[in-house]
């Protein structure tokens, strides 16, 4: 695969860091592979203690990984002299949980750190500045100083940093962990949006699944310095049975009925809607015939697509169960045991 | 009290500030070079030099441990070779400077050290380099408690130019030995101390306003 292919604006190698700690060995990553194309949002979800840190560490040049490359924008940062890894880091921008912000400055004067950084001239810094918290919708507190500003403008004005030296990459280490709900989801929609208007590529590292259910157009499963699943979330979906797919399908309510053959059902997309409105002609379900009772169902976007679970037992006679399930198949169902539910934790 | 005893005390109120003022311009700058590096050669430090580290360490230790009476006496060589004399407010400037650059270093070191290691991350981050770290994160960041770690110091030095008029340094300390205490001037010895008093609370006032009005938190 040729390395500067120019839809990858983010690409990790073979990326091991190992830690030494005394005599022992630590190892932190195990041989990362990611490939975010340009445009995306891309989630690294994972529990503290699968090397998140450390791969963000990786991805901005502040932490030399032992083996593997580093390439943003095609350009392998690993391979860069210190001074020249300086000027590289500015093509990822970070989003830190923190915030990050220097109490000593103005949230103008913070947005304006990285092109000081670069020595820009004072004018034109104010003038980036100014425009980069307008787009922040924080244009009318570029004089206040972080400790007059609440959790979430504080991390607009760490958005807006982010963005001042006009990176390929910005980098969201757990933005929103540190926020409530609300004003997490209204961080959560700046950055949609930022990525829509502006084509922002943004890589959310986060310990939180809702984020990336929301937020991700495909996402890898960091477990233990590895990654053990990853995709687009449509397709992880579509996968029942892999570790991805498990975290991202909607939770079913407990219970339901036992004795007949209770299956598990998923739809992706088109074929979800199609299955929710029950009396549509359409409904793959009734088009193959198969007679199953609904026990639960839940719904809901997965990657901007729609994912329908469904929990069914089915009616039809014994001899015709194998049948029935490959007829669902047929239909795209996903048909599987129902599982117990996951936790990111134990996936 | 006489005028003759008020010009007196008058006149050492300004020696002694002028020995603190002068210790203090040279200590500031160069305790804050000090700290400085103490703070970047250490371990995991940017510049990380161990040897360079425990050296420096070393130095500022020593410099802290020897009691100033003695290092004033121990340094006459060096004051000599320095101001050319080892008598008046100038020839007490070199010990204080001396006594006053490691215990400002330390402060330093100390108060950079209080700065979150995530701001530093963050101008990392936009690729700042180690001197723009400094000037931009570290030593902003920690102003206030700069400023205060220099009150502190200030007071201090304060304390040590008294005992440099036992070497002949000139100022209130001067004045308090020979007057008030070989002379039994009791007066003058009363006046002395409510006037140190009273620079201690100017100082420390100025220092907190100063200090407060630094911070944005």
């Amino acid at each position: 695969m040729p390395t500067d292919s120019p839809d990858i604006a983010l690409r990790t190698t073979a990326l091991r860091k190992v830690f030494r700690r005394g005599s022992t060995d630590v190892v932190a990553l195990d041989g990362v592979d990611l490939a975010v194309a340009r445009g995306q949002v891309f989630g690294v979800l994972g529990t503290s203690g699968a090397g998140k840190s450390t791969l963000i560490r990786c991805l901005n040049g502040l932490e030399r990984p032992t083996t593997g490359a580093v390439e943003v924008d095609g350009v392998d940062i690993t391979a860069l002299s210190r001074s020249a890894l300086r000027a590289q880091r500015r093509r990822i921008g970070m989003v830190f949980q923190q915030f990050n912000l220097l109490n000593s400055r103005s949230a103008l004067q913070n947005v304006a750190l990285p092109l000081e950084i670069v020595g820009i001239s004072r004018k034109q810094r104010r003038e980036r500045a100014l425009k980069l918290l307008d787009l922040v919708g924080l244009s009318d507190h570029a004089d206040a100083h972080p400790a007059q500003l609440s959790g979430g403008q504080k991390q607009r004005v760490g958005i807006a940093r982010a963005l001042a030296a006009e990176p390929t990459v910005l980098l969201s280490d757990e933005a929103t962990s540190a926020l409530d709900e609300q004003t997490a989801g209204s961080v959560l929609d700046l950055l949609s949006d930022l990525n829509r208007r502006l084509g922002l590529t943004i890589v959310l590292v986060t310990h939180q699944l809702a984020v990336v259910k929301r937020m991700c157009d495909a996402a890898v499963l960091l477990r233990e310095g590895r990654v053990v699943d990853g995709g687009t979330l449509a397709d992880a979906a579509a996968r029942p049975a892999s570790p991805l797919g498990r975290l991202l399908l909607p939770a079913l309510p407990d219970g339901g009925e036992h004795g007949a053959e209770v299956l598990d059902l998923v739809f992706v997309g088109e074929q979800a809607r199609r299955v929710m409105a029950r009396d549509d002609a359409d409904d793959p379900l009734r088009a193959r015939g198969v007679a199953v009772e609904l026990l639960a169902a839940a719904y809901e976007p997965v990657g901007g697509e729609p994912v329908a679970r469904l929990r069914v037992a089915l009616r039809g006679p014994v001899e015709q169960r194998a049948a029935d399930r490959a007829a669902l198949t047929a239909a795209g169902a996903h048909p599987h045991e129902p599982e117990t539910e996951l936790e990111l934790e134990t996936a | 009290m006489s005028d003759e005893t008020v010009d007196l005390i008058w006149e050492a109120t300004l020696e002694t500030l002028r020995m603190v003022g002068v210790a203090m311009a040279i200590t500031i700058p160069l305790g804050l070079l000090v700290g400085v590096l103490l703070l970047l050669t250490a371990r995991g430090a940017p510049l990380q030099q161990p040897i360079v580290n425990r050296l420096l360490g070393l130095i500022v230790n020593v410099g802290r441990s020897v009691p100033f009476i003695i290092l004033l006496v121990a340094l006459i060589p060096f004051t000599r070779a320095v101001v050319g004399t080892t008598i008046g407010t100038t020839a007490a400037i070199v010990p204080l400077t001396v006594a006053t650059i490691p215990f400002f270093a330390r402060i330093v070191e100390s108060s950079l050290r209080e700065v979150p290691a995530g701001l530093v991350e963050a101008a990392q981050s936009a690729g700042a380099s180690d001197r723009q770290v400094v000037t931009k994160v570290l030593v902003p960041e920690a102003l206030p408690s700069l400023v205060a770690g220099a009150t502190i110091t200030t007071i201090g030095v304060l304390g040590y130019s008294a005992m440099a008029g036992a070497v002949g340094g000139g100022g209130l300390g001067d004045v308090a030995i020979r007057y008030g205490y070989q002379r039994y001037e009791t007066d003058v010895t009363i006046a002395t101390v409510v006037v140190l008093v009273v620079l201690v609370q100017l100082i420390q006032l100025v220092g907190d306003v100063l200090s407060r009005r630094l911070s944005h938190t």
